[in-house]
C-alpha cells in the first residue's frame, strides 16, 4: 500500500462521476453526497451492463452444458478468474477462488486451512482492530478445537505496534489474520512485515482485504500473503461475489469447504472425488452474473489508474482530516501514520446515530455504529462512532459539504 | 427542515442533555437489559414494584437523543402506574412511532410522533419499553431490539 510520490492527483473525477448514475441522484432534496464507500462503494454503468447483459444475453449455468449459452457463460465467468489473479499479481488463475465475500473466504480458510492444522493449545493470532468477521470465525474454531485466540493490541493512534506482534508470534501459533485496511480506523497495517515475521515463526497467513484492494495496488506475490480475501462489493463491483486468494500449494492440500455440484470428479455412494482447484472450492452455481459483471470493475479500476486513484484518496484523506479538525468538539478515532481515506469521529455531547440522521437530510451519506468492531470501540471508550469513507469519486467540495452538514448538527442540538 | 424539528423537538433534546430518573435504584426489584446492535446501545433499567404497581425506576446507559429522551419520558409515564397500565401506553406508543396511527392521548410522549418518518430510528423510540417490558415480565435474559 506504500503510496508512490505525485504531487497532484491526476484524475478527472467530474468525468469518472459520469459513470455512476447513482451520484447524480439527490436525497431528501439535496445532491446526494456518498461517504460510505468502506461499507460498499458505488457501481459504475459497465458493472451494471455487464449484470444486465450477462441476463439478456447469456444466462445459463456454467461448467455444465453443451450449448451455446453455456460456453458463452462458461468463458465470461473464466475470463474474470483470469482477470482477478493477473489483478492482484497471482501466479496461477486457479489461485482464485470465487466466494461470496471476505466473509464466506475466511470462514473457508478457518475451516479447511487452519481447522486441520490445529492441536489443542495451538494459538491463532489476529489484531485488537479486526472487523468481527475476522474475530468469529476464530472464536468458533478456537472453542471447537481447544486452541488458543490471541490479539495484537493497536495504540492511540490506531496501529498496531510491530514489536508487540512480533512478541505474540511464538512456536504455537499456527495461524494469523489480519487486515490490511482497518474498516473503523483506516490504519494501514504493514502487513509484509507482518507476514514475513509470521512466516519466520513457522505460521501462515490470510489478509483481510476487504478495505485494501479498491484504494492501492495489491500484490498478493510481494506481500507473501498465504491467502487473500476481498468483497467485489467494496471495489465498485457487484454483491454477492469476493474472492478467496490462496497459494496454490496450499488449495491443493485443503478439504472441500462445502459439498454439492460443479465440486466434484465423480459420485458414486462409496467414494466421491473431488474436482480440481478452485472448483473444488465452489460448491452449487454460483452468482454468475456477479462474477461477471467484477470484470468491468476491475477494467475500471485499472483504467483509471490504482496509483491515480491513491494519490487522489490521499489528497481527499488530507483535506478532509483538516476541515474536520477545525469543528469544535469534534474528536478523530484513528491517526495512524499510514492511513486510508477513512474518518472516524464523534461530536461532543451528540451521539453518532443522531450525527448519522442529520447528515442524511443534507443529502450526506455516512455510516454511524461500531462498524461491526465493537472491541475497537471498546478501546476508545465508545460505543459508536460517526465513519466517513471515501471513494474514487469523491471530492474536496464533498468533503466541505460534510463539514457544512455538521453545523446542522451542531444548530439542531444547540451544542 | 421540517421533518428534523418534528424529530428533534425541544422537549426530547432537553430529556437527552438532562435525562430524568438516571442512575441506580436502592431496593430495586427488578431489573432488565435492552441492547439496540444496530448502535452499539445499551441500557440497563430498575424497578421497584409494590404488588402490580410501578413505585420507582431508574436506567442507565448511554444512547442516541432519542433512545435516552424515549427511556427518561418513559419513566416519568410509568411511575406510580399498574404493569398493566404501563404496558397499555407502550401499546399507544407503538403504532404512534412507527406510523399506524393514535397517541393523540398520550401527553408529552407525543413529542415521538415525529420519529415515524424515519424508520431506522423507531427502535431507538422503542427500546426503553421493550426492556421495561422484560423487567416488568421478570426476564433475566437481556432484550434485543432486533
Amino acid at each position: 500500500m506504500k503510496a508512490t510520490t505525485e504531487s497532484r492527483p491526476s484524475l478527472d473525477v467530474g468525468k469518472l462521476r459520469e459513470e455512476f448514475p447513482i451520484l447524480a441522484s439527490r436525497v431528501h432534496g439535496k445532491p446526494l453526497v456518498y461517504l460510505d464507500n468502506a461499507a460498499t462503494t458505488q457501481k459504475p454503468r459497465a458493472v451494471i451492463e455487464a449484470a444486465r447483459r450477462y441476463y439478456e444475453e447469456q444466462n445459463s449455468n456454467i461448467h455444465r452444458g453443451v450449448h451455446a449459452l453455456s460456453e458463452r457463460a462458461t468463458k465470461a465467468f473464466e475470463d474474470v478468474r483470469v482477470k482477478v489473479a493477473r489483478f492482484m499479481n497471482a501466479a496461477d488463475p486457479r489461485e482464485v477462488v470465487f466466494v461470496r465475500g471476505t466473509t464466506e473466504a475466511i470462514n473457508l480458510v478457518a475451516r479447511s486451512w487452519v481447522r486441520p492444522l490445529l492441536e489443542p493449545g495451538d494459538e491463532i493470532l489476529i489484531t485488537h482492530l479486526e472487523h468481527h468477521s475476522n474475530i468469529v470465525p476464530w472464536q468458533l474454531l478456537r472453542d471447537e478445537a481447544g486452541a488458543v485466540l490471541r490479539v495484537a493490541p493497536i495504540d492511540d493512534r490506531g496501529e498496531v505496534p510491530f514489536e508487540e506482534f512480533e512478541r505474540l508470534l511464538s512456536p504455537r501459533t499456527r495461524f494469523v489474520s489480519i487486515a490490511h485496511v482497518s474498516n473503523a480506523l483506516g490504519t494501514v497495517l504493514p502487513v509484509r512485515r507482518m507476514i514475513e515475521a509470521a512466516h519466520r515463526a513457522g505460521a501462515t497467513v490470510l489478509v483481510d482485504g476487504a478495505q485494501a484492494v479498491a484504494h492501492a495496488k495489491v500484490d498478493v506475490r510481494a506481500l507473501g500473503a498465504d491467502f487473500y480475501a476481498w468483497s467485489g462489493h467494496k471495489l465498485y463491483g457487484p454483491t454477492g461475489v469476493g474472492v478467496l486468494y490462496g497459494k496454490l500449494e496450499h488449495l491443493e492440500r485443503m478439504p472441500p469447504y462445502q459439498g454439492g455440484g460443479d465440486m466434484i470428479l465423480s459420485v458414486t455412494f462409496e467414494k466421491t472425488t473431488w474436482n480440481r482447484v478452485p472448483h473444488k472450492f465452489e460448491a452449487g452455481t454460483p452468482d454468475i452474473a456477479g462474477v461477471i459483471a467484477l470484470g468491468p470493475a476491475i477494467d475500471f479500476l485499472e483504467a483509471t489508474g490504482m496509483d491515480a486513484i491513491a494519490a487522489h484518496e490521499r489528497d481527499l484523506l488530507r483535506h478532509a482530516t483538516e476541515r474536520l479538525s477545525a469543528v469544535p468538539g469534534l474528536r478523530i478515532f484513528g491517526t495512524a501514520r499510514e492511513k486510508a481515506a477513512v474518518l472516524s469521529f464523534n461530536l461532543e455531547g451528540v451521539h453518532p446515530h443522531d450525527v448519522g440522521t442529520i447528515l442524511d437530510q443534507e443529502g450526506v451519506a455516512i455510516r454511524t455504529g461500531h462498524h461491526c468492531a465493537q472491541p475497537v470501540m471498546e478501546r476508545y471508550g465508545v460505543a459508536a462512532t460517526a465513519r466517513a469513507s471515501f471513494g474514487l469519486y469523491n471530492t474536496r467540495e464533498e468533503a466541505d459539504a460534510l463539514v457544512a452538514a455538521l453545523g446542522r448538527v451542531a444548530e439542531v442540538f444547540r451544542t | 427542515m421540517n421533518e428534523l424539528g418534528d424529530l428533534y423537538q425541544e422537549v426530547i433534546l432537553d430529556h437527552y442533555k438532562k435525562p430524568r430518573n438516571f442512575g441506580t435504584l436502592e431496593g430495586a426489584t427488578g431489573a432488565a437489559q435492552g441492547d439496540n446492535p444496530l448502535c452499539g446501545d445499551r441500557l440497563a433499567l430498575q424497578v421497584k414494584l409494590s404488588g402490580d404497581r410501578i413505585d420507582d425506576l431508574r436506567f442507565r446507559g448511554s444512547g442516541c437523543a432519542i433512545s435516552t429522551a424515549s427511556a427518561s419520558l418513559m419513566t416519568e409515564a410509568v411511575k406510580g402506574k399498574t404493569k398493566a397500565e404501563a404496558m397499555g401506553i407502550f401499546e399507544r406508543f407503538h403504532p404512534m412511532v412507527t406510523g399506524r396511527g393514535g397517541g393523540n392521548d398520550l401527553g408529552k410522549l407525543e413529542v415521538f410522533s415525529g420519529v415515524s418518518e424515519f424508520p431506522v430510528r423507531v427502535k431507538c423510540a422503542t427500546l426503553a419499553w421493550h426492556t421495561l417490558r422484560a423487567a416488568l415480565e421478570g426476564r433475566t435474559d437481556p432484550v434485543s431490539t432486533e
